[in-house]
Protein backbone atom coordinates (compact mmCIF):
# COMPACT_ATOMS: atom_id res chain seq x y z
CA UNK A 1 0.00 0.00 0.00
CA UNK A 2 2.73 2.66 1.34
CA UNK A 3 4.73 0.91 -1.53
CA UNK A 4 2.51 1.94 -4.61
CA UNK A 5 1.61 5.14 -3.04
CA UNK A 6 5.53 5.76 -3.27
CA UNK A 7 5.85 4.96 -6.81
CA UNK A 8 2.79 6.96 -7.44
CA UNK A 9 4.42 9.76 -6.21
CA UNK A 10 7.53 9.06 -7.83
CA UNK A 11 5.25 9.06 -11.08
CA UNK A 12 3.65 12.09 -10.80
CA UNK A 13 6.58 13.53 -10.09
CA UNK A 14 8.75 12.42 -13.20
CA UNK A 15 5.95 13.30 -15.52
CA UNK A 16 5.52 17.08 -13.87
CA UNK A 17 9.46 17.79 -14.08
CA UNK A 18 9.50 16.32 -17.76
CA UNK A 19 6.43 19.22 -18.60
CA UNK A 20 8.33 21.94 -16.78
CA UNK A 21 11.68 21.12 -18.56
CA UNK A 22 10.59 21.98 -21.47
CA UNK A 23 9.74 25.22 -20.28
CA UNK A 24 12.67 25.86 -18.66
CA UNK A 25 14.47 25.12 -21.93
CA UNK A 26 12.77 27.56 -23.76
CA UNK A 27 12.94 30.50 -21.23
CA UNK A 28 16.99 28.73 -20.91
CA UNK A 29 17.45 29.37 -24.59
CA UNK A 30 15.48 32.79 -25.10
CA UNK A 31 17.50 33.93 -21.89
CA UNK A 32 20.73 33.01 -23.31
CA UNK A 33 19.59 34.82 -26.44
CA UNK A 34 19.32 38.23 -25.12
CA UNK A 35 22.42 37.62 -22.61
CA UNK A 36 24.44 37.17 -25.89
CA UNK A 37 22.63 39.45 -28.17
CA UNK A 38 22.09 42.60 -25.82
CA UNK A 39 25.91 43.09 -25.94
CA UNK A 40 25.21 44.34 -29.08
CA UNK A 41 22.96 47.55 -28.12
CA UNK A 42 25.96 49.26 -26.39
CA UNK A 43 27.30 50.54 -29.71
CA UNK A 44 23.78 50.11 -32.14
CA UNK A 45 20.42 51.50 -31.58
CA UNK A 46 17.57 48.53 -32.09
CA UNK A 47 15.91 51.19 -34.57
CA UNK A 48 18.90 50.85 -36.72
CA UNK A 49 19.28 47.88 -36.14
CA UNK A 50 15.46 46.80 -37.18
CA UNK A 51 15.52 49.24 -40.16
CA UNK A 52 19.14 49.67 -41.51
CA UNK A 53 19.36 49.19 -45.18
CA UNK A 54 22.68 47.61 -45.22
CA UNK A 55 24.30 44.44 -43.65
CA UNK A 56 28.09 45.06 -44.22
CA UNK A 57 29.20 43.17 -40.93
CA UNK A 58 33.07 43.20 -41.60
CA UNK A 59 33.53 46.40 -43.24
CA UNK A 60 35.40 49.21 -41.57
CA UNK A 61 32.80 50.56 -40.11
CA UNK A 62 30.32 47.61 -40.37
CA UNK A 63 27.44 47.97 -40.53
CA UNK A 64 24.15 45.82 -39.12
CA UNK A 65 21.00 46.98 -40.77
CA UNK A 66 19.01 43.56 -41.21
CA UNK A 67 16.19 45.41 -43.41
CA UNK A 68 16.99 43.39 -46.38
CA UNK A 69 17.74 39.86 -44.56
CA UNK A 70 14.30 40.32 -42.74
CA UNK A 71 12.72 41.34 -46.40
CA UNK A 72 14.43 38.37 -47.65
CA UNK A 73 13.36 36.09 -45.37
CA UNK A 74 9.62 37.94 -45.76
CA UNK A 75 9.69 37.58 -49.65
CA UNK A 76 11.25 33.95 -49.51
CA UNK A 77 8.56 32.58 -47.51
CA UNK A 78 5.56 34.65 -48.89
CA UNK A 79 6.70 32.95 -52.16
CA UNK A 80 6.68 29.36 -51.11
CA UNK A 81 3.00 30.13 -48.92
CA UNK A 82 1.68 31.14 -52.73
CA UNK A 83 3.16 28.54 -54.54
CA UNK A 84 2.41 25.31 -51.52
CA UNK A 85 -1.22 26.44 -50.23
CA UNK A 86 -3.20 26.53 -53.73
CA UNK A 87 -1.08 23.62 -55.08
CA UNK A 88 -1.20 21.55 -51.72
CA UNK A 89 -4.99 21.89 -51.84
CA UNK A 90 -5.62 20.86 -54.97
CA UNK A 91 -3.58 18.13 -55.07
CA UNK A 92 -5.63 16.94 -51.13
CA UNK A 93 -8.41 17.33 -53.48
CA UNK A 94 -7.20 15.35 -56.59
CA UNK A 95 -6.11 12.05 -54.27
CA UNK A 96 -8.95 12.77 -51.52
CA UNK A 97 -12.12 13.10 -54.43
CA UNK A 98 -10.93 12.24 -58.11
CA UNK A 99 -7.71 10.21 -57.80
CA UNK A 100 -8.77 6.30 -58.67
CA UNK A 101 -7.78 4.10 -55.66
CA UNK A 102 -4.44 2.50 -57.53
CA UNK A 103 -3.44 6.46 -58.72
CA UNK A 104 -4.71 7.67 -55.02
CA UNK A 105 -2.13 5.08 -53.71
CA UNK A 106 1.11 5.46 -55.78
CA UNK A 107 0.80 9.19 -54.87
CA UNK A 108 0.52 8.92 -51.16
CA UNK A 109 3.54 6.84 -51.13
CA UNK A 110 5.83 9.12 -53.79
CA UNK A 111 4.56 12.10 -51.25
CA UNK A 112 5.97 9.73 -48.29
CA UNK A 113 9.01 9.72 -49.87
CA UNK A 114 9.27 13.37 -50.62
CA UNK A 115 8.44 13.88 -47.23
CA UNK A 116 11.78 12.12 -46.26
CA UNK A 117 14.18 13.55 -48.39
CA UNK A 118 16.88 15.65 -46.22
CA UNK A 119 16.72 19.06 -46.81
CA UNK A 120 20.29 19.41 -48.00
CA UNK A 121 19.94 16.90 -50.71
CA UNK A 122 16.46 18.73 -52.10
CA UNK A 123 18.74 22.06 -51.90
CA UNK A 124 21.39 20.21 -53.87
CA UNK A 125 19.03 18.95 -56.41
CA UNK A 126 17.52 22.29 -56.63
CA UNK A 127 20.94 23.86 -57.67
CA UNK A 128 21.62 21.37 -59.91
CA UNK A 129 17.99 21.63 -61.36
CA UNK A 130 16.31 24.70 -60.56
CA UNK A 131 18.70 26.92 -60.41
CA UNK A 132 20.29 27.00 -63.90
CA UNK A 133 16.29 26.43 -65.37
CA UNK A 134 15.30 29.74 -63.56
CA UNK A 135 18.94 31.24 -65.46
CA UNK A 136 17.28 30.06 -68.58
CA UNK A 137 13.76 30.31 -68.83
CA UNK A 138 13.80 34.21 -67.58
CA UNK A 139 17.28 34.71 -69.23
CA UNK A 140 18.99 36.11 -65.84
CA UNK A 141 22.50 36.35 -64.73
CA UNK A 142 22.20 34.46 -62.05
CA UNK A 143 19.77 31.29 -61.02
CA UNK A 144 20.32 31.83 -57.43
CA UNK A 145 16.87 33.77 -56.83
CA UNK A 146 14.39 34.00 -53.96
CA UNK A 147 12.43 32.51 -56.65
CA UNK A 148 14.62 29.31 -56.58
CA UNK A 149 13.99 28.97 -52.61
CA UNK A 150 10.49 29.75 -52.55
CA UNK A 151 10.17 26.95 -55.27
CA UNK A 152 12.09 24.75 -53.02
CA UNK A 153 10.52 25.90 -49.92
CA UNK A 154 7.11 25.10 -51.46
CA UNK A 155 8.10 21.60 -52.19
CA UNK A 156 9.53 20.95 -48.75
CA UNK A 157 5.84 22.40 -47.31
CA UNK A 158 3.75 20.57 -49.52
CA UNK A 159 3.63 17.00 -48.25
CA UNK A 160 2.58 18.48 -44.70
CA UNK A 161 -0.40 20.35 -46.26
CA UNK A 162 -1.25 17.85 -48.92
CA UNK A 163 -1.14 14.64 -46.30
CA UNK A 164 -3.13 16.98 -43.59
CA UNK A 165 -5.60 18.19 -45.74
CA UNK A 166 -6.63 15.05 -47.36
CA UNK A 167 -6.96 13.69 -44.31
CA UNK A 168 -9.50 16.86 -43.28
CA UNK A 169 -10.95 15.74 -46.65
CA UNK A 170 -11.90 12.32 -46.21
CA UNK A 171 -13.19 12.90 -42.52
CA UNK A 172 -16.48 15.57 -43.96
CA UNK A 173 -18.94 13.15 -43.37
CA UNK A 174 -20.22 11.46 -46.15
CA UNK A 175 -23.79 12.99 -45.41
CA UNK A 176 -22.82 16.19 -46.53
CA UNK A 177 -21.42 15.01 -50.18
CA UNK A 178 -24.72 12.97 -50.45
CA UNK A 179 -26.69 16.31 -49.63
CA UNK A 180 -25.54 17.78 -52.49
CA UNK A 181 -25.48 15.54 -54.95
CA UNK A 182 -28.86 14.85 -54.25
CA UNK A 183 -29.61 18.23 -54.72
CA UNK A 184 -28.72 17.96 -58.46
CA UNK A 185 -25.00 18.80 -57.82
CA UNK A 186 -22.02 18.16 -59.97
CA UNK A 187 -19.38 16.34 -58.38
CA UNK A 188 -17.57 19.75 -58.73
CA UNK A 189 -19.91 21.73 -57.23
CA UNK A 190 -20.22 19.25 -54.43
CA UNK A 191 -16.64 19.95 -53.80
CA UNK A 192 -16.21 23.90 -53.75
CA UNK A 193 -19.02 24.91 -52.28
CA UNK A 194 -19.60 21.80 -49.49
CA UNK A 195 -16.90 19.73 -49.22
CA UNK A 196 -14.13 22.17 -49.16
CA UNK A 197 -15.97 24.21 -45.96
CA UNK A 198 -16.39 20.60 -43.88
CA UNK A 199 -12.40 20.22 -44.61
CA UNK A 200 -11.52 23.67 -43.72
CA UNK A 201 -10.39 23.71 -40.19
CA UNK A 202 -8.12 21.14 -41.33
CA UNK A 203 -7.35 22.72 -44.32
CA UNK A 204 -5.53 25.63 -42.57
CA UNK A 205 -4.29 23.79 -39.71
CA UNK A 206 -2.51 22.03 -42.98
CA UNK A 207 -1.23 25.14 -44.37
CA UNK A 208 0.15 26.68 -41.07
CA UNK A 209 2.07 23.11 -40.31
CA UNK A 210 3.13 23.33 -43.64
CA UNK A 211 4.45 27.19 -43.59
CA UNK A 212 5.63 26.33 -40.09
CA UNK A 213 7.71 23.37 -41.36
CA UNK A 214 9.93 25.71 -44.14
CA UNK A 215 9.96 29.64 -42.16
CA UNK A 216 12.81 28.30 -40.20
CA UNK A 217 14.58 26.20 -42.92
CA UNK A 218 18.04 26.86 -43.34
CA UNK A 219 20.34 24.68 -45.47
CA UNK A 220 18.17 24.54 -48.73
CA UNK A 221 17.51 28.25 -48.94
CA UNK A 222 21.19 29.34 -48.48
CA UNK A 223 22.62 27.14 -51.25
CA UNK A 224 19.54 28.13 -53.59
CA UNK A 225 18.66 32.49 -52.58
CA UNK A 226 22.01 33.75 -53.73
CA UNK A 227 23.36 35.38 -50.30
CA UNK A 228 23.28 38.82 -51.64
CA UNK A 229 22.43 41.15 -48.64
CA UNK A 230 20.59 43.60 -50.80
CA UNK A 231 16.87 44.76 -50.41
CA UNK A 232 14.86 42.28 -53.13
CA UNK A 233 12.69 44.22 -55.74
CA UNK A 234 11.40 41.03 -57.04
CA UNK A 235 11.65 37.50 -56.83
CA UNK A 236 14.31 37.27 -59.67
CA UNK A 237 16.47 38.91 -57.78
CA UNK A 238 19.22 37.14 -55.62
CA UNK A 239 18.56 37.68 -51.62
CA UNK A 240 19.22 36.65 -48.17
CA UNK A 241 17.05 35.12 -45.29
CA UNK A 242 17.64 35.74 -41.80
CA UNK A 243 18.32 31.72 -40.93
CA UNK A 244 21.12 32.04 -43.57
CA UNK A 245 22.78 34.72 -42.19
CA UNK A 246 23.53 33.28 -39.02
CA UNK A 247 24.60 29.78 -40.73
CA UNK A 248 26.69 31.60 -43.13
CA UNK A 249 28.42 33.88 -40.51
CA UNK A 250 28.56 32.68 -36.97
CA UNK A 251 31.69 30.36 -38.42
CA UNK A 252 33.61 33.15 -39.19
CA UNK A 253 32.75 35.48 -36.27
CA UNK A 254 34.98 36.34 -33.17
CA UNK A 255 33.29 35.45 -30.05
CA UNK A 256 32.02 38.79 -27.88
CA UNK A 257 32.70 40.89 -31.26
CA UNK A 258 29.92 43.31 -32.37
CA UNK A 259 29.13 40.81 -35.31
CA UNK A 260 29.08 38.13 -32.99
CA UNK A 261 26.25 39.84 -31.02
CA UNK A 262 24.21 41.04 -33.59
CA UNK A 263 23.65 37.17 -34.83
CA UNK A 264 22.42 36.49 -31.93
CA UNK A 265 19.91 39.51 -32.10
CA UNK A 266 19.14 37.92 -35.79
CA UNK A 267 18.58 34.81 -33.31
CA UNK A 268 15.84 36.84 -30.91
CA UNK A 269 14.01 38.39 -34.16
CA UNK A 270 13.42 34.91 -35.40
CA UNK A 271 12.39 33.93 -32.10
CA UNK A 272 9.57 36.35 -31.70
CA UNK A 273 8.29 36.18 -35.18
CA UNK A 274 7.82 32.69 -34.99
CA UNK A 275 6.40 32.86 -31.77
CA UNK A 276 4.03 35.22 -33.10
CA UNK A 277 3.13 33.19 -36.04
CA UNK A 278 2.51 30.35 -33.56
CA UNK A 279 0.60 32.76 -31.37
CA UNK A 280 -1.34 33.76 -34.58
CA UNK A 281 -2.33 30.27 -35.81
CA UNK A 282 -3.12 29.05 -32.40
CA UNK A 283 -6.21 31.69 -31.86
CA UNK A 284 -7.06 31.38 -35.12
CA UNK A 285 -7.35 27.80 -34.96
CA UNK A 286 -9.46 28.10 -31.94
CA UNK A 287 -11.89 30.61 -33.00
CA UNK A 288 -12.65 27.89 -35.60
CA UNK A 289 -12.88 25.30 -33.65
CA UNK A 290 -15.78 27.04 -31.55
CA UNK B 1 -34.40 14.09 -73.85
CA UNK B 2 -37.36 12.74 -72.96
CA UNK B 3 -38.30 9.00 -73.29
CA UNK B 4 -42.12 8.75 -73.21
CA UNK B 5 -43.67 4.98 -71.97
CA UNK B 6 -45.54 4.22 -75.61
CA UNK B 7 -48.80 4.36 -76.15
CA UNK B 8 -49.26 5.93 -72.23
CA UNK B 9 -51.93 8.73 -72.12
CA UNK B 10 -50.27 12.01 -70.09
CA UNK B 11 -53.19 12.64 -67.83
CA UNK B 12 -53.74 8.88 -66.49
CA UNK B 13 -49.65 8.54 -66.04
CA UNK B 14 -48.34 7.64 -62.78
CA UNK B 15 -45.75 10.47 -60.98
CA UNK B 16 -43.63 7.54 -60.26
CA UNK B 17 -43.62 3.81 -61.93
CA UNK B 18 -41.15 1.44 -60.72
CA UNK B 19 -40.85 -1.65 -63.71
CA UNK B 20 -39.05 -5.09 -62.91
CA UNK B 21 -36.61 -3.05 -60.66
CA UNK B 22 -33.74 -5.61 -59.66
CA UNK B 23 -30.49 -4.60 -57.67
CA UNK B 24 -27.08 -5.92 -57.43
CA UNK B 25 -24.49 -4.84 -54.72
CA UNK B 26 -21.56 -7.20 -56.62
CA UNK B 27 -23.32 -10.44 -56.59
CA UNK B 28 -25.82 -9.83 -53.83
CA UNK B 29 -29.29 -8.84 -55.33
CA UNK B 30 -30.76 -6.92 -53.04
CA UNK B 31 -33.98 -6.34 -54.59
CA UNK B 32 -36.09 -8.25 -56.96
CA UNK B 33 -38.13 -7.64 -59.80
CA UNK B 34 -40.04 -5.11 -57.70
CA UNK B 35 -42.50 -3.33 -59.84
CA UNK B 36 -44.85 -0.53 -58.07
CA UNK B 37 -47.18 2.61 -59.33
CA UNK B 38 -47.15 6.22 -57.00
CA UNK B 39 -49.73 8.56 -57.45
CA UNK B 40 -49.14 12.61 -57.37
CA UNK B 41 -49.98 13.90 -54.11
CA UNK B 42 -49.84 10.98 -52.07
CA UNK B 43 -47.83 9.83 -49.20
CA UNK B 44 -46.36 6.22 -49.56
CA UNK B 45 -44.83 4.26 -46.47
CA UNK B 46 -42.30 1.38 -47.32
CA UNK B 47 -42.56 -1.04 -44.31
CA UNK B 48 -40.48 -3.54 -43.58
CA UNK B 49 -37.49 -5.55 -41.16
CA UNK B 50 -34.52 -4.19 -41.07
CA UNK B 51 -32.40 -4.59 -44.46
CA UNK B 52 -34.80 -6.19 -46.81
CA UNK B 53 -34.06 -3.05 -49.52
CA UNK B 54 -36.46 0.44 -48.53
CA UNK B 55 -33.31 2.40 -48.66
CA UNK B 56 -31.88 0.48 -51.74
CA UNK B 57 -35.42 1.15 -53.52
CA UNK B 58 -35.85 4.62 -52.49
CA UNK B 59 -31.67 5.67 -53.51
CA UNK B 60 -33.05 4.00 -57.35
CA UNK B 61 -35.92 6.93 -57.23
CA UNK B 62 -32.84 9.66 -57.83
CA UNK B 63 -30.26 7.23 -58.69
CA UNK B 64 -28.59 7.69 -55.56
CA UNK B 65 -26.98 4.63 -55.89
CA UNK B 66 -24.61 5.59 -58.69
CA UNK B 67 -22.52 6.49 -55.74
CA UNK B 68 -21.91 3.44 -54.54
CA UNK B 69 -19.28 1.09 -56.34
CA UNK B 70 -20.07 -1.84 -57.78
CA UNK B 71 -23.83 -2.03 -58.60
CA UNK B 72 -25.85 -2.35 -61.35
CA UNK B 73 -29.33 -1.99 -61.65
CA UNK B 74 -31.79 -3.75 -64.33
CA UNK B 75 -35.16 -2.88 -64.92
CA UNK B 76 -36.89 1.07 -65.15
CA UNK B 77 -38.13 3.73 -62.93
CA UNK B 78 -40.14 6.34 -65.03
CA UNK B 79 -40.85 9.54 -63.42
CA UNK B 80 -43.29 11.41 -65.26
CA UNK B 81 -43.13 8.53 -68.02
CA UNK B 82 -39.22 9.52 -68.23
CA UNK B 83 -37.49 6.63 -67.75
CA UNK B 84 -34.20 7.99 -65.48
CA UNK B 85 -32.27 5.30 -66.15
CA UNK B 86 -31.81 5.42 -69.68
CA UNK B 87 -28.73 6.72 -70.86
CA UNK B 88 -29.48 9.82 -71.64
CA UNK B 89 -30.96 11.19 -68.79
CA UNK B 90 -29.93 14.59 -67.03
CA UNK B 91 -28.95 13.17 -63.44
CA UNK B 92 -28.57 16.76 -62.41
CA UNK B 93 -32.16 17.97 -63.80
CA UNK B 94 -33.84 14.75 -62.78
CA UNK B 95 -32.33 15.15 -58.93
CA UNK B 96 -33.92 18.94 -59.06
CA UNK B 97 -36.86 17.43 -59.59
CA UNK B 98 -36.66 14.21 -57.26
CA UNK B 99 -35.40 15.53 -53.84
CA UNK B 100 -34.38 13.20 -50.46
CA UNK B 101 -34.15 13.55 -47.07
CA UNK B 102 -31.86 11.53 -44.77
CA UNK B 103 -32.05 9.55 -41.82
CA UNK B 104 -29.60 11.45 -40.03
CA UNK B 105 -30.56 15.23 -40.67
CA UNK B 106 -27.59 16.90 -43.22
CA UNK B 107 -27.34 20.65 -43.29
CA UNK B 108 -24.13 21.61 -45.27
CA UNK B 109 -21.58 23.26 -42.47
CA UNK B 110 -23.32 26.60 -44.28
CA UNK B 111 -25.21 29.12 -42.77
CA UNK B 112 -28.88 28.76 -42.48
CA UNK B 113 -29.77 30.92 -45.55
CA UNK B 114 -27.26 29.31 -47.78
CA UNK B 115 -28.36 25.84 -47.19
CA UNK B 116 -31.68 26.56 -48.36
CA UNK B 117 -30.06 29.00 -51.11
CA UNK B 118 -28.03 26.13 -52.34
CA UNK B 119 -29.96 23.83 -54.74
CA UNK B 120 -31.01 27.67 -56.29
CA UNK B 121 -27.35 28.72 -56.46
CA UNK B 122 -25.97 25.55 -57.87
CA UNK B 123 -28.79 25.34 -60.62
CA UNK B 124 -28.55 29.05 -61.51
CA UNK B 125 -32.51 29.48 -60.40
CA UNK B 126 -32.07 32.92 -58.80
CA UNK B 127 -30.32 35.76 -57.50
CA UNK B 128 -30.37 38.75 -55.20
CA UNK B 129 -33.98 39.77 -54.27
CA UNK B 130 -36.14 36.63 -55.71
CA UNK B 131 -33.19 34.49 -54.12
CA UNK B 132 -34.07 35.86 -50.99
CA UNK B 133 -37.78 35.92 -51.06
CA UNK B 134 -37.23 32.05 -52.17
CA UNK B 135 -35.18 31.08 -49.48
CA UNK B 136 -38.11 33.19 -47.11
CA UNK B 137 -40.90 31.50 -48.38
CA UNK B 138 -39.09 27.93 -48.08
CA UNK B 139 -38.33 28.34 -44.25
CA UNK B 140 -42.14 29.12 -44.17
CA UNK B 141 -43.00 26.40 -45.70
CA UNK B 142 -41.51 24.12 -43.13
CA UNK B 143 -42.56 26.81 -40.43
CA UNK B 144 -38.73 27.91 -39.48
CA UNK B 145 -39.03 31.57 -40.65
CA UNK B 146 -40.31 32.58 -37.05
CA UNK B 147 -38.06 31.27 -35.21
CA UNK B 148 -34.52 31.64 -37.48
CA UNK B 149 -35.33 34.72 -39.83
CA UNK B 150 -32.99 37.07 -37.39
CA UNK B 151 -30.33 34.56 -37.80
CA UNK B 152 -29.93 33.27 -41.08
CA UNK B 153 -26.44 33.31 -41.18
CA UNK B 154 -25.70 31.68 -38.50
CA UNK B 155 -24.43 28.05 -39.06
CA UNK B 156 -26.68 25.47 -39.71
CA UNK B 157 -24.83 23.24 -37.80
CA UNK B 158 -26.01 24.46 -34.49
CA UNK B 159 -29.67 24.15 -34.94
CA UNK B 160 -31.29 21.27 -32.73
CA UNK B 161 -32.07 18.12 -34.86
CA UNK B 162 -35.81 18.69 -35.89
CA UNK B 163 -34.66 22.46 -36.72
CA UNK B 164 -31.98 20.85 -39.21
CA UNK B 165 -34.54 18.14 -40.33
CA UNK B 166 -36.75 20.95 -41.53
CA UNK B 167 -34.21 22.93 -43.12
CA UNK B 168 -33.03 19.71 -45.21
CA UNK B 169 -36.59 19.70 -46.46
CA UNK B 170 -36.68 23.47 -46.83
CA UNK B 171 -33.83 22.90 -49.23
CA UNK B 172 -36.01 20.77 -51.23
CA UNK B 173 -38.59 23.23 -50.94
CA UNK B 174 -36.89 25.96 -52.42
CA UNK B 175 -35.86 23.73 -55.23
CA UNK B 176 -39.80 23.23 -56.15
CA UNK B 177 -39.07 20.01 -56.34
CA UNK B 178 -42.17 17.19 -57.59
CA UNK B 179 -40.76 14.04 -55.47
CA UNK B 180 -39.60 14.09 -51.78
CA UNK B 181 -37.98 11.04 -50.99
CA UNK B 182 -37.49 10.19 -47.23
CA UNK B 183 -35.72 7.66 -45.46
CA UNK B 184 -36.23 7.44 -42.02
CA UNK B 185 -36.76 11.00 -41.71
CA UNK B 186 -37.83 11.24 -38.16
CA UNK B 187 -35.47 8.21 -36.28
CA UNK B 188 -33.44 10.92 -34.80
CA UNK B 189 -35.91 13.12 -33.59
CA UNK B 190 -38.04 12.79 -30.24
CA UNK B 191 -41.92 12.01 -30.15
CA UNK B 192 -42.74 15.49 -30.52
CA UNK B 193 -40.65 16.17 -33.54
CA UNK B 194 -42.01 13.24 -35.51
CA UNK B 195 -45.43 14.33 -35.03
CA UNK B 196 -44.71 17.98 -36.08
CA UNK B 197 -42.48 16.97 -38.70
CA UNK B 198 -45.70 14.52 -40.08
CA UNK B 199 -47.62 17.27 -39.78
CA UNK B 200 -45.79 18.71 -42.12
CA UNK B 201 -45.66 15.83 -44.34
CA UNK B 202 -49.62 16.15 -44.68
CA UNK B 203 -49.29 19.71 -45.55
CA UNK B 204 -46.47 18.82 -47.80
CA UNK B 205 -48.65 16.46 -49.12
CA UNK B 206 -50.86 18.82 -51.17
CA UNK B 207 -48.05 19.97 -53.79
CA UNK B 208 -45.44 17.09 -53.75
CA UNK B 209 -45.40 13.67 -54.27
CA UNK B 210 -43.85 11.37 -51.17
CA UNK B 211 -42.35 8.38 -50.41
CA UNK B 212 -41.64 7.87 -46.67
CA UNK B 213 -39.44 4.67 -45.38
CA UNK B 214 -40.09 4.02 -41.88
CA UNK B 215 -39.72 1.23 -39.20
CA UNK B 216 -42.52 2.64 -37.33
CA UNK B 217 -45.95 1.14 -38.60
CA UNK B 218 -47.91 3.41 -36.41
CA UNK B 219 -46.10 6.42 -38.46
CA UNK B 220 -46.98 4.56 -41.54
CA UNK B 221 -50.58 4.08 -40.90
CA UNK B 222 -50.74 7.85 -39.84
CA UNK B 223 -49.24 9.80 -42.54
CA UNK B 224 -49.63 7.48 -45.69
CA UNK B 225 -52.25 6.57 -47.80
CA UNK B 226 -50.54 3.37 -49.41
CA UNK B 227 -47.88 1.41 -48.32
CA UNK B 228 -45.37 -1.09 -49.46
CA UNK B 229 -44.06 -4.40 -47.75
CA UNK B 230 -40.76 -5.40 -48.31
CA UNK B 231 -39.67 -9.13 -47.35
CA UNK B 232 -35.37 -9.51 -48.26
CA UNK B 233 -35.77 -7.76 -51.53
CA UNK B 234 -39.26 -8.75 -52.44
CA UNK B 235 -41.79 -6.08 -52.98
CA UNK B 236 -44.58 -8.52 -50.88
CA UNK B 237 -47.69 -6.38 -50.84
CA UNK B 238 -48.47 -2.85 -51.75
CA UNK B 239 -51.99 -1.10 -51.80
CA UNK B 240 -53.68 1.13 -49.64
CA UNK B 241 -52.78 2.08 -46.31
CA UNK B 242 -56.25 0.80 -44.61
CA UNK B 243 -55.86 -2.36 -46.41
CA UNK B 244 -52.45 -3.29 -45.53
CA UNK B 245 -52.82 -2.69 -41.94
CA UNK B 246 -56.63 -3.61 -41.55
CA UNK B 247 -56.77 -6.92 -44.24
CA UNK B 248 -53.52 -7.86 -45.71
CA UNK B 249 -53.83 -10.15 -48.65
CA UNK B 250 -50.23 -12.04 -48.01
CA UNK B 251 -49.91 -14.11 -44.80
CA UNK B 252 -46.20 -12.52 -44.66
CA UNK B 253 -47.44 -9.28 -44.17
CA UNK B 254 -49.80 -10.22 -41.81
CA UNK B 255 -46.90 -11.69 -39.66
CA UNK B 256 -44.98 -8.74 -40.08
CA UNK B 257 -47.55 -5.84 -38.96
CA UNK B 258 -48.86 -8.20 -36.12
CA UNK B 259 -45.48 -8.46 -35.05
CA UNK B 260 -45.10 -12.09 -35.69
CA UNK B 261 -41.51 -10.86 -36.95
CA UNK B 262 -39.31 -8.80 -38.09
N1 LIG C 1 -23.32 -0.39 -50.25
C1 LIG C 1 -23.73 -1.66 -50.08
N2 LIG C 1 -22.93 -2.68 -50.48
C2 LIG C 1 -23.31 -3.96 -50.31
N3 LIG C 1 -24.48 -4.33 -49.76
C3 LIG C 1 -25.33 -3.37 -49.36
C4 LIG C 1 -24.99 -1.99 -49.49
N4 LIG C 1 -26.01 -1.26 -48.99
C5 LIG C 1 -26.93 -2.15 -48.57
N5 LIG C 1 -26.54 -3.41 -48.79
C6 LIG C 1 -27.30 -4.63 -48.48
O1 LIG C 1 -28.51 -4.58 -49.18
C7 LIG C 1 -29.58 -5.03 -48.37
C8 LIG C 1 -30.64 -3.96 -48.29
O2 LIG C 1 -30.11 -2.84 -47.62
P1 LIG C 1 -30.97 -1.55 -47.32
O3 LIG C 1 -30.08 -0.55 -46.70
O4 LIG C 1 -31.68 -1.16 -48.55
O5 LIG C 1 -32.00 -2.11 -46.25
P2 LIG C 1 -33.10 -1.33 -45.44
O6 LIG C 1 -34.39 -2.02 -45.67
O7 LIG C 1 -33.04 0.13 -45.72
O8 LIG C 1 -32.63 -1.59 -43.95
P3 LIG C 1 -32.73 -0.64 -42.70
O9 LIG C 1 -34.14 -0.72 -42.25
O10 LIG C 1 -31.79 -1.26 -41.71
O11 LIG C 1 -32.32 0.72 -43.12
C9 LIG C 1 -28.98 -5.38 -47.01
O12 LIG C 1 -28.80 -6.76 -46.96
C10 LIG C 1 -27.66 -4.68 -47.01
O13 LIG C 1 -26.72 -5.42 -46.29
MG1 LIG D 1 -32.46 1.89 -44.58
Amino acid sequence: MLFRKIKEFFIEQLIFFSGIASIVFVLLIFFFLLKEGLGLFKTVGLWDFLSGQFWYPISDPPKFGILPLILGSLVVTLGAIVIAVPLGIAAAFYIAEVASPRVRDVLKSLIEILSAIPSVVLGFIGMMTLVPFIKWIFDLPTGLTALAGSLLLAFMALPTIISISEDSINAVPREYKEGAIALGATHWQTLYRVTIFGALPGIIAASMLGVGRVIGETMAVMMLTGNAAVIPQSLLEPVRTLTATIAAEMGETVKGSEHFYALFVIGIVLFVISFAINVTADVFLHKNRK
Amino acid sequence: MIILRDGLDKRTMHKIEIRNLNLFYGKFQALMDVSMNLKPNTITAMIGSSGCGKSTLLRCINRMNDLIEDVSVKGSVFIDGEDIYHTYVDLVKMRRKVGMVFQRPNPFPLSIFENVAFGLKIHHLAKGKALESRVEESLKAVLLWEELKDRLNASALDLSLEQKQRLCIARLIALKSEVLLMDEPCSALDPIATQRIEELMAELKKNYTIVIVTHNMQQAARVSQETGFMLLGELVEFGLTTDIFTHPRDKRTEDYITGRFG
